[in-house]
């Protein structure tokens, strides 16, 4: 068995410090050593992006990252998303506008589009469509996510 | 008092205040959020990994398996293999049910289960997989549903023979079954046409293509109780069927379903269930099992594929005469693909007179085929809807018109026997031929296509209960899966029946222990029947309010009606009283009477069938074949839409999913007998910028057998896509594709022949 690494992070911004085998990813350790498991796993590939989180400010598949990579770095999760009790816009037009239904890939989606969000406040839809090509939605046909988004959008711009 | 399903009370003219608008689904918070747990999301202490090795082999004979090396690795806990499972005879359905989970006899599949770890990581029980000596004798495998067919085909199962056949054959055989579906005369009906058409096509097999893979956690006390977590669209079905292939009583196996990420048929049947629960035995740990996606391609039910060829005929006036068939369903290593839905329902929307259908299902070495949102129909109406979009132009009538000249109405009696109430299909061809998008014209350089789909929409064996809380709130317990958002539906119902805020009512998924069986949530039966029991359990609760009320108010019980919510004097003779809303009667009587609570159990009737028409525009790219959906519009009949949001995200998925089906997806095996496309990234399901937006038109013909009026709405929306598109990229490259999928090779094939024919003219 290889030695472990140590590893320092923040993750939504609270201090972790974990030790984890050099092979294992950063889904992995969210997922069944910190029990975060608001980050699905949905291929282990990164065609799917229901594992998709920020690490330092960048969108990545976090099945596509190993742990050990993130040592000294920032992680932003779904688990992080919401400020106590008051929900991010994503979020709430998520909810309002049925933007999921199973939700497996709700998580995924909604860290994306935070992502593109912090990068273009005023996407167009085929903008919006292109960012979010990378995560996959088997079950809504992706009309009211996308329509989810936009109306996030254009709340956050007037805010 | 009459049973709901024989007086369910629909009132047309009610005056509803929760059915029909759009509240926040009661699960929606816990999704958004990253709280919601699926079926990986469980954990226990002590809990092991546990990890599969399957068969890289289509078709194998395991001569043994040494697992001494896998079980001296430190940190393996448990081993298993077929010499752990009961012994049960192969044939029957818990023969095939438990060659499915694991292989027996032979490897029937590249994929197939062949033994199970358990470590304590799944790193170590990854690595002890690579330690387990398997000694195969590989066989020639089949996979090609035709090919099986054909005289000197490798047999899958000696002890198969063909059922149905006019004279019966002790022969060994890949074909399970056949099937005629007939009614009238086909031969006089082809006399009376003036047109007649007949063309052959082939789907290929595809994944239900689920997120969520399939993860479970099981614990096997040494008292003999299982626990089992684990995302199911069955849980009752999976208890029944565990117990019956592990031998263990139904009511030592409780399964708790998690949140269910995805299924759309996919999850109506176990994969990693009974051998976690076999490695949890053994090691006397619990024992979680999650499937990489790898083997969610390898190992679990596709679509069935299929080959047919279909004949119409028309008269001038638009009436379709004469309808046959000849179909070849795949079903994968055993029977089960439900083919039958095929004949049932593939015609079934036109008021024909003369059909004639002969079916068959076959054997190949492919997993067992699983459901998929109304299993066998979509692939063949592609067929059935190109055919009858020919008839319309050999004519010269408008496709929609020569759909409705032959729309099934009430009174109707279809070819599997039911006769037809009030049903939508003509109110739903006219919706769509007045909507926006069939008036608009067409963009130049693409083409539009029309084509229609039916589904019987179904009811079955459904147990719910429903708890009134002292303070008034309302418990509903149901054994159903929540697909894609259920629960608001029925709490919505529960709470109109009631006359109380939706926001008083939580539906919570029961464990099997827990409630009476439900059948399996697919065929759109969930909404439908799971309204019945609820409106049941209310009425019944009901009824105990009116009863405490006259008690309370010391006056005969037909003294007091309940209205919006509140027990009343039913009339100024009664005397004056204030009336007492559920709160106030649960407040003031559950200490001296107990709870008000219901409980309802039935086998629900009184589905009506759901139709719907596709309009879709497409433009095709004639340098690499690539087509591009540019509009996209569903009608169909919801019969009641109770939460309007979610049948339209149910008409929006279906027809996603369908053109997922109609352009790209399937199964790719090499000659090995491989599966070469196991992974999102070669078996490219449509993503986000693949798709336009999707519209969607309600019509709404109410079911009368169903308090609110409610047909089921989740099949019919996949039902008519692929033929639809195909109707479409015909209209724009002038030849319509009969093999699906619709992928760009196949379309610049039909182009080049296209072009090379014009050229010989």
């Amino acid at each position: 068995m290889s030695k472990k690494i140590h590893v320092t992070t923040t993750v939504n911004g609270d201090d972790y410090e974990y030790l984890c085998e050099p092979q294992q990813t950063l889904v992995d350790v969210l997922r069944n050593e910190l029990e975060l498991t608001g980050t699905k796993e949905g291929c282990s590939t990164g065609d799917c992006g229901a594992c998709s989180v920020i690490l330092d400010g960048e969108l990545v598949c976090s099945c596509l990252v190993l742990a050990a990579e993130t040592d000294g770095k920032s992680v932003e999760t779904i688990e992080g998303m919401a400020k106590g009790d008051e929900l991010h816009p994503l979020q709430r037009n998520f909810l309002d506008l049925n933007g999921l239904q199973c939700g497996i890939c709700t998580p995924g989606f909604l860290v994306a589009a935070k992502a593109l969000l912090e990068k273009n406040p005023n996407p167009t839809e085929t903008e919006a469509r292109f960012w979010l090509a990378g995560n996959l939605c088997r079950c809504t046909g992706y009309d009211k996510i996308v329509r989810s988004v936009m109306a996030a959008a254009e709340e956050m711009r007037g805010a | 008092m009459a049973s709901i399903l024989d007086d369910p009370k629909f009132d047309p003219e009610r005056d509803l205040q929760i059915v029909g608008t759009n509240p926040v689904k009661h699960d929606g918070l816990d999704k958004v959020t990253g709280k919601a747990r699926f079926g990986a999301d469980f954990f226990l202490p002590g809990m092991l990994f546990g990890r599969t090795l399957r068969s890289p082999h289509a078709h194998a004979i395991i001569k043994s398996i040494d697992t001494s090396a896998a079980e001296a690795l430190p940190g393996v806990k448990s081993v298993v293999t077929r010499d752990d499972f009961p012994e049960i005879p192969e044939g029957g359905v818990a023969g095939d049910m438990t060659r499915t989970a694991m292989a027996r006899e032979k490897a029937l599949f590249d994929g197939h289960p062949v033994a199970g770890v358990a470590a304590t990581s799944d790193a170590i029980a990854k690595r002890a997989l690579k330690l387990i000596k398997v000694d195969y004798e590989i066989l020639p495998h089949v996979i090609d549903p035709v090919d099986a067919m054909k005289p000197g085909a490798p047999i899958l199962h000696d002890y198969l023979r063909t059922k149905g056949l006019d004279e019966p054959s002790d022969e060994p055989t890949n074909v399970t079954e056949r099937m005629v579906s007939k009614m009238g005369d086909v031969e006089k009906g082809f006399a009376e046409a003036d047109f007649i058409v007949e063309r052959h096509f082939d789907s290929k097999p595809m994944h239900q293509g689920y997120i969520e893979p399939q993860g479970c956690v099981a614990d096997y006390s040494e008292d003999g109780q299982v626990e089992l977590w684990c995302c199911t669209q069955a849980p009752f079905v999976y208890r029944d069927r565990l117990s019956a292939i592990l031998k263990i009583d139904g009511n030592k196996i409780n399964v708790q379903q998690s949140e269910l990420g995805g299924g759309f048929g996919g999850k109506t049947g176990f994969y990693p269930e009974p051998i976690a629960i076999l490695l949890s035995k053994k090691a006397n740990r619990p024992v979680k099992m999650v499937m990489s996606r790898d083997e969610v391609f390898r190992g679990t039910g596709p679509v069935s594929g299929t080959d047919y060829t279909i004949k119409m005929g028309v008269r001038k006036d638009g009436k379709i005469t004469a309808a046959q068939a000849e179909i070849v369903f795949q079903t994968g290593i055993f029977t089960g693909s439900m083919y039958f839905n095929g004949p049932n329902a593939m015609f079934t929307r036109y008021d024909f007179d003369n059909v004639y259908i002969e079916s068959f299902e076959v054997v190949s070495k492919r997993p067992k085929g699983n459901s998929f949102r109304e299993p066998c129909v979509p692939q063949i109406v592609f067929g059935v809807e190109g055919v009858i979009d020919e008839l319309a132009k050999k004519i010269g009538m408008d496709p929609i018109d020569l759909r409705l000249k032959n729309a099934a109405t009430e009174g109707y009696t279809t070819i599997y026997g039911e006769t037809f109430g009030p049903i939508g299909f003509v109110e739903t061809l006219e919706a769509a031929k007045k909507c926006d998008h069939y008036t608009s014209p067409v963009k130049p350089g693409e083409g539009r296509g029309i084509a229609a789909g039916f589904w019987f929409n179904r009811g079955g064996e459904t147990s719910t209960a429903m708890n009134i809380a002292p303070d008034g709130t309302v418990t509903i317990i149901t054994g159903t899966a929540d697909v894609a958002g259920s629960r608001i539906s029925i709490a919505m119902m529960a709470a109109e029946e009631l006359g109380i805020d939706v926001d008083k009512v939580r539906v919570k998924m029961a464990d099997t222990n827990s409630l009476g069986f439900n059948r399996v949530t697919a065929g759109s039966r969930t909404t439908f029947s799971v309204g019945m029991t609820v409106v049941d359990n209310a009425r019944q609760c009901i009824n105990e309010f009116v009863k405490r009320a006259a008690e309370i108010w010391d006056v005969p019980e037909d003294g007091v009606m309940f209205e919006n919510g509140e027990c009343r004097p039913a009339s100024a003779n009664v005397g004056e009283f204030e009336p007492l809303s559920i709160a106030d009667i649960a407040k003031q009587t559950t200490m001296s009477h107990g709870a008000v609570t219901a409980s309802a159990s039935m086998n629900v009737t009184g589905a009506g069938p759901g139709f719907g028409l596709h309009i879709v525009d497409v433009k095709v790219d004639e340098e690499t074949g690539r087509t591009d959906v540019t509009r996209y519009t569903v009608v169909e009949d919801a019969g009641k839409a109770i939460h309007p949001l979610q049948v339209e995200g149910q008409y929006q998925g279906g027809a996603v999913q369908g053109i997922g089906w109609a352009l790209n997806e399937e199964y790719v095996y090499g000659e090995d007998g491989r599966l070469q496309n196991a992974g999102f990234l070669d078996y490219r399901m449509p993503v986000t910028s693949d798709v336009p937006m999707i519209d969607t038109v309600i019509v709404e013909v109410p079911n009368p057998k169903h308090p609110f009026g409610l047909r089921g709405v989740g099949e019919v929306p996949v039902v008519p896509t692929m033929a639809a598109i195909g109707n479409a990229i015909g209209n724009a490259i002038g030849v319509r594709p009969q093999s699906l999928p619709m992928s760009p090779p196949k379309l610049l094939e039909i182009i080049e022949q296209r072009d090379s024919a014009q050229a010989a003219e």
